[in-house]
């Protein structure tokens, strides 16, 4: 089997066991979550007709076995019914993930990536030179990497807000403008969006950095480093075509499982800005035991952070020939 | 601190008569004590949990009202006042040992389940190990903190107890899949073959042969455990998935945060639990970095090279971990 076809078959697989967990998480719930649910909706208007026998097949709970409880459950999903919202009735919840997805997406996303590329540049710096204020720099954010998001989101959010107010206290964007392309709402995104994003970089960078300065380390005193020293390449190119490449390899496989933490925490941090993405919206579910919009959202967050390390393993596979020949 | 590392880098591998095992132990420990990580991360923890089993004695009720509302910091109150006019500083305090307990009850638990898991599939083999590690993988891409977040909701008893299980059973994943790599790689060792052909049982090879040479790396995998769990209640916490009756760092935030502390400027409220958070993973952080060096010796070398001295090889004993981590690095790069 190639490479690729066996990395499809290892996230179809992880995909299902999120499924499949997932089907069995409502049956926690004390009482029957579909009579909660229910009452709750009905609190603010009718519930659309046919939403409770939707909402038991939804969450495994009808009637007959577990086998037919399972497929009616794999069926709902089929059809993207994944219940009505109770936090926005009676908007359904597939239309209220779809509209804070982009939010997390872009947030989370832009913001990796640059912690990424800022770490790792640094900590290769610092394990390449002997720069004393880089190599200061790295036990500094060992700080860094332990504190938790939200909290740093909070100090940020009292600085830049409070105390210097230089950034907005809450939301995605000023309710003036409407969402859209263009550019007073794009300005007023980016203006929302520049302290969270600064969290999540902040919170990311130590870990990267740390990770690559350790591996530069070890890669520096390799055969074919030395090899190409002693040929009288310049630092540079050693640094970036020979060394670097080697090091960097670890980083692009944790990069995969970070992603997990980092959406993790990015999730609890949107809650302090009172950002419009996902982790606001599970938020909004929990508080108000919305167990539809629980379970959607813990799906829907499990099917991009599965797609995200997809993407990564593929592109390990093109970094790192030996992946693909091996087993 | 130099002449140590002179005198280890002069040992010869292969001599290992008990005298010198033992000096080589206490090379360990002294050379552990020595790296001022480890040093640093040690000191701050056990301050920390010194507030942990004093702090309850001293101070029976953290939540009682003492004087106004949202006082800033004064000679009488060394953090101020909360909203409704409770001791901060008593209650940050006592709150170090319902965090501490979650974190190290939640590591411990966590990191029993990535022993049985991945050492216990590298040693069964076949099949058995296939599923297992097929499972730990799964568990590792699946984000940990949403499942948790909803596996809590979903639950109707919320409590440190609940905590600490939930957050075992999502965060082992990460451990297992590294001690499994390693214990594969111990596997054909000829020391544990030679336990085999002697008609040794596996539980016993696994206890006497392998334990003891991968506990380095079981102490550095509880460590994550014990910040990953940390950090992960204090979230669940925060937004509010915790009974509010227990006292740790992630509910007085929780309560900072519900009385608009941020807003009302009251810094001295919100900024010290966080930042006690951030202290005890620092440590734990700086204690795991202290034990890398011991694991990987190249890396104590390279820094040591750096500072323009040279160092022949990595030293006695720690020639066998050498060997025992460049395993591991292949298996990590082949998942």
């Amino acid at each position: 089997m190639g490479y690729f076809a066996r990395k499809v078959g290892f996230y179809l697989l992880a995909l299902w066991g999120a499924v499949t967990l997932n089907f069995f998480l409502p049956r926690l719930v004390p009482g029957n979550p579909v009579d909660i649910l229910i009452a709750k909706m009905s609190q603010n208007g009718a519930p659309p007709p046919g939403e409770r026998a939707a909402l038991t097949k939804l969450l495994g709970l009808g009637h007959g076995n577990i086998v037919v409880q399972y497929w009616d459950y794999l069926v709902q999903l089929a059809h993207l019914n994944l219940g009505v919202s109770v936090t926005n009735f009676p908007e359904p919840v597939t239309q209220v993930i779809a509209g804070g997805l982009p939010w997390t997406l872009v947030l989370v996303g832009v913001s990796t990536v640059l912690a990424f590329i800022i770490g790792t540049g640094l900590g290769a710096l610092a394990g390449w030179t002997n720069n004393r204020f880089l190599n200061a720099l790295a036990p500094a954010t060992t700080f860094l990497t332990a504190v938790p998001y939200f909290w740093l989101a909070l100090l940020f959010l009292y600085l830049f807000g409070v105390v210097w107010q230089i950034a907005p206290l809450n939301g995605g964007y000023d309710a003036a403008f409407t969402p859209g392309w263009n550019l007073q709402f794009i300005g007023s995104a980016i203006a929302h969006s520049w302290v969270p994003a600064l969290t999540i970089v902040l919170a990311q960078l130590g870990g990267w950095l740390l990770s690559m300065r350790n591996m530069t380390l070890l890669t520096r005193s390799d055969d074919y480093v030395i090899a190409a020293q002693a040929k009288g390449f310049r630092p540079s190119r050693i640094l970036l075509g020979y060394a670097g490449r080697n090091a960097v390899l670890p980083s692009v496989t944790g990069f995969a499982i970070s992603l997990g933490f980092v959406v993790s925490g990015s999730l609890i941090m949107e809650i302090v800005f009172s950002y419009p993405g996902i982790g606001y919206l599970l938020l909004q579910a929990v508080e108000n035991s919305d167990y539809a919009q629980m379970q959607g959202i813990f799906l829907v967050i499990t099917i991009a952070v599965l797609g995200a390390n997809f993407l990564v393993d593929v592109l390990y596979g093109f970094v790192d020939p030996r992946t693909r020949q091996s087993t | 601190m130099s002449t140590l590392q002179t005198t280890e880098a002069l040992a010869t591998p292969d001599a290992t008569t008990s005298d010198e095992q033992q000096a080589n132990q206490r090379n360990l420990f002294r050379r552990l004590i020595s790296s001022p990580q480890m040093l640093v991360g040690l000191i701050i923890l056990i301050v920390f949990a010194l507030a942990a089993v004093l702090g309850p004695i001293f101070i029976p009720n953290p939540n009682a009202i003492v004087g106004g509302s949202l006082e800033p910091p004064s000679l009488r109150f060394l953090l101020g006042t909360t909203q409704s006019g409770q001791n901060v500083l008593s209650q940050l305090i006592v709150s170090a040992q319902g965090t501490l307990i979650v974190g190290f009850a939640a590591g411990i638990i966590a990191t029993i389940l990535s022993l049985a898991i991945g050492i216990g599939g590298a040693f069964i083999g076949g099949f058995t190990d296939d599923v297992l590690n097929l499972i730990t993988n799964v568990f590792l891409v699946i984000p940990a903190l949403p499942l948790i977040i909803i596996i809590t909701a979903d639950l109707s008893t919320k409590g440190n107890s609940t905590s600490i299980i939930v957050i075992a059973i999502t965060s082992w994943a990460g451990g297992a899949r590294v001690l499994r790599g390693l214990t594969l790689s111990m596997r054909s060792r000829d020391y544990v073959l030679a336990a085999r052909v002697a008609g040794e049982k596996t539980w016993r090879i696994v206890i006497i042969e392998v334990l003891p040479n991968l506990l380095a790396f079981i102490l550095s995998s509880f460590i994550f455990s014990v910040v990953f769990a940390i950090l992960t209640q204090a979230g669940l916490a925060f937004i509010g998935l915790e009974s509010p009756s227990t006292q740790t760092w992630g509910n007085m935030l929780y309560f900072a945060q519900n009385a608009e502390a941020l807003s009302s400027g009251a810094w001295w409220w919100f900024v010290p639990p966080g930042l006690c958070i951030a202290l005890v993973g620092t440590a734990l952080t700086l204690i795991n970095l202290g034990l890398d060096t011991v694991i990987n010796p190249k890396l104590g070398a390279a820094t040591r090279m750096r500072r323009g001295r040279k160092v022949a090889a990595p030293s006695a004993g720690s020639g066998d971990t050498t060997e025992m981590d460049n395993a591991s690095d292949r298996e990590e790069t082949v998942p």
